[in-house]
């Protein structure tokens, strides 16, 4: 970038410090500034504790596996303990107690938990990546550019991703990479470029924009250091959103079977299901429960985050 | 305002060419065709295979193919069923449409009243504890994972205190000597529904006008709504068709509350966070400078401009609740287009599950175009000419 502002390399020699130093110590700033606005919002701070509280839980897994638990029995997928009748209701040796085939559901529990966040933030990020690049090319360039991705995302928002995908899940079985790919990629030229389109159009009609044209500032320079900039802060705001609806969709359709994981909370419920346990549904609770929790409590906590979020990004909504 | 719908039905028109073609070649890029059903049959040899396929077209290239399925598609041939077969596709689905309808209006209706208050009362009272507690119980439910909430709450209300039925959207036993057909029924739901919800706005609207309402505009308000409930379902007790309607409503209630459950959160967070700049205008400190009383100023001024950004993101929202409300369907058995489809994919009956997608992408537009030309009627600033501003 710099190639293009030479200025920078023999600027003003009352400069003290690099250009770097600078512009970091204005991000921190900027950044602990947006900290205090975060932590008055008291719906981000209790996302931000709950996902901490899931991230911490998630961390557990590898250390319960390789010291305090055995693998034989307490294995996810492949874990029986013959000791005794399964499901078993919690116990000190399960505490949340054991699945139809024997299968801790803590577990389980704890194994998924990594890979949810995996999912989430992977899908969430190509989402973000996409929709970022898109809205902001559509918004810079108009015209032909403009016009086609803004029909690709009325159709995608015309689509019900659920259906959809149970109908193309169950003839090919989705496994978990490709899964997150197609939720990201779906997601990205979906709702978020027209969201993303609208905030870089207001960016880009500003005038310092025209004055870095005039400074000789390329077309891709000024979408990468001026539009996309502000642009970011909404990216980051809809990624929370994105995480919430990938994690959904993913334990939904596990719930209906169509999806080739081997193990998710939603997987965990898919299991009672099929052994017709959920039928039974008071007395076989720890069954459902801990999982069902966890996919609402988790997807909760970003949404919350977003809220929170939400009035960093929009001064509008912020207390006076 | 006439050339803004056309031009807005022609988008559509062209939408749903493109929306076709895709679930089309969607599931023409899925592994094996329909030959491959009788591939593990040994009974029926290699030729007999060919000669199937030469049949059923299959030898023709892929456009040819293509063009002979939007010239069926267009003229309601959606093929046959393979579980229900003999069944044509498109009859299946005709009977399942009008259940999917009723459904997906009254939801949406209710999730979007109750939404729509919650938020007005929430950003009002903005950083109470009621703001908060609506908060967080909107999210949680909001997040709630749809499959386990309806079974959560089948088994409180239907299981455990058997206030309602479990599932399924009519008692077979009522139904076996009904003179009518369920779908006949639904329909003279809707007109009634429209016709009482319809003739309550304007009674309301009427009588309540004023800034103090008295007592009596009041009253003469509410009893004048009893009257036009009353001669409607009097109207339906003399077709003799009371009795199945209120069967039909009493196995809609829980489908309907557990989708207002899911979806009145988003509407609410819209609702509070467009009211949260609304209130700050200055027109409102006028108003409320003016001595106008708490509710009047909340109501008619705040609200009525906060309202227009949360019917654009009703448009937004209306896939989603859609495949909310699919998911519903097949928890409660409701035998509408989302449990078809389901159903259908899941059993590997091809023709039904493109048939049942490609039906609920025409809903879906079709609500789309309504929800745009509503928006449009509600907000004056929208040019009528095909470009919305921004």
């Amino acid at each position: 970038m710099n190639e293009l502002v030479p200025t920078h390399e023999t600027g003003p020699a009352s400069l003290a410090e690099p250009i770097w130093k600078i512009r970091w110590k204005l991000t921190r700033r900027s950044l602990r500034q947006n900290w205090e606005i975060f932590k008055e919002s008291r719906i981000g701070m209790l996302g931000i504790i709950l996902i901490i509280a899931f991230g911490i839980f998630g961390a557990m897994w590898p250390i319960m596996i390789n010291t305090v638990w055995d693998p034989m029995v307490y294995d996810p997928v492949v874990g029986f303990d013959p000791m005794m009748m399964h499901p078993s209701p919690p116990s000190g040796t399960h505490l949340l107690g054991t699945d139809p085939i024997g299968r801790d559901i803590l577990a389980q529990l704890m194994h998924s938990t990594g890979r949810e966040f995996l999912l989430g933030v992977l899908s969430a990020l190509i989402t973000v990546v996409i929709g970022t690049a898109v809205g902001t090319a559509a918004a810079y360039y108009g015209g032909l550019i403009d016009t086609f991705f803004m029909r690709i995302a009325d159709i995608i928002l015309l689509f019900p991703f659920i259906p959809l995908l149970v109908v193309v899940g169950a003839m090919v079985k989705l496994s978990f990479l490709p899964f997150a790919i197609i939720m990201g990629v779906l997601g990205g030229f979906g709702g978020i470029t027209i969201i993303l389109k609208a905030q870089a159009l207001s960016v880009s009609v500003r005038p310092y924009i025209d004055a870095a044209r005039v400074a000789g500032g390329s077309n891709f320079h000024i979408i990468v250091s001026h539009i996309i900039p502000n642009v970011l802060p909404l990216s980051f705001l809809y990624m929370m959103f994105s995480v919430t609806s990938a994690i959904l969709s993913e334990a939904t359709l596990s719930f209906f079977g169509v999806l080739n994981i081997d193990m998710s909370w939603g997987m965990m419920i898919h299991t009672a299901d099929v052994a017709g346990y959920l039928f039974d549904f008071a007395r076989y609770w720890w069954l459902w429960a801990p999982a069902g929790l966890a996919i609402t409590l988790f997807c909760a906590a970003f949404y919350m985050v977003g809220r929170g979020l939400d009035e960093v990004v929009n001064p509008r909504l912020r207390k006076r | 305002m006439r050339r803004y719908v056309f031009g807005r039905l022609g988008q559509v028109i062209l939408t749903l060419l493109i929306y076709v073609t895709l679930v089309y070649f969607l599931l023409q890029a899925m592994p094996g065709d329909i030959t491959m059903m009788y591939l593990s049959n040994p009974k029926i040899p290699q030729a007999a295979r060919e000669e199937l396929k030469k049949q059923l077209g299959l030898d023709q290239s892929l456009f040819m193919q293509y063009v002979s399925y939007m010239k069926n598609f267009f003229r309601g041939e959606l093929g046959v069923s393979f579980s229900q077969y003999p069944k044509p596709v498109w009859d299946i689905l005709m009977e399942k449409l009008p259940r999917t309808f009723v459904l997906f209006l009254t939801a949406n209706v209710f999730s979007f009243y109750v939404g729509f208050v919650m938020g007005k009362v929430i950003a009002w009272r903005r950083g109470k504890v009621i703001d908060y507690a609506a908060t967080v119980v909107g999210i949680t439910f909001w997040t709630a994972f749809y499959p386990l909430l309806a079974l959560v709450v089948i088994w409180i209300f239907a299981y455990n205190l058997k206030w309602l039925p479990l599932n399924q959207f009519i008692d077979p036993r009522l139904w076996s000597a009904a003179p009518f057909t369920a779908n006949q029924v639904f329909g003279n739901m809707v007109y009634g529904a429209a016709i009482i919800g319809i003739g309550i706005f304007f009674i309301f609207y009427y009588l309540l006008r004023g800034l103090k309402p008295s007592r009596r505009s009041r009253a003469q308000a509410w009893a004048l709504a009893c009257a036009l409930i009353a001669a409607v379902l009097f109207v339906a007790a003399r077709k003799g068709m009371l009795i199945y309607i209120w069967d039909i409503t009493r196995h809609m209630i829980l489908p309907v509350f557990t989708l207002t459950l899911i979806n009145f959160a988003g509407t609410m967070l819209l609702m509070r966070d467009s009211m949260l700049e609304t209130v700050q205008e200055d027109y409102v400190m006028a108003a409320r400078a003016k001595g106008l009383p708490d509710k009047v100023v909340r109501d008619r001024y705040a609200a009525r401009t906060a309202l227009l950004p949360t019917v654009t993101s009703l448009v937004l929202s209306l896939a989603s609740s859609m495949s909310g409300g699919m998911v519903t369907e097949t928890m409660f058995s409701w035998p509408g287009l989302g449990q078809t489809l389901f159903a259908a994919a899941l059993s590997n009956d091809y023709p039904l599950a493109t048939g049942a997608l490609a039906f609920t992408g025409i809903f879906l537009l079709i609500a789309h175009f309504i929800a745009d030309i509503l928006y449009a009627v509600l907000d004056p600033r929208i040019t009528y000419t095909g470009q919305s501003g921004v």
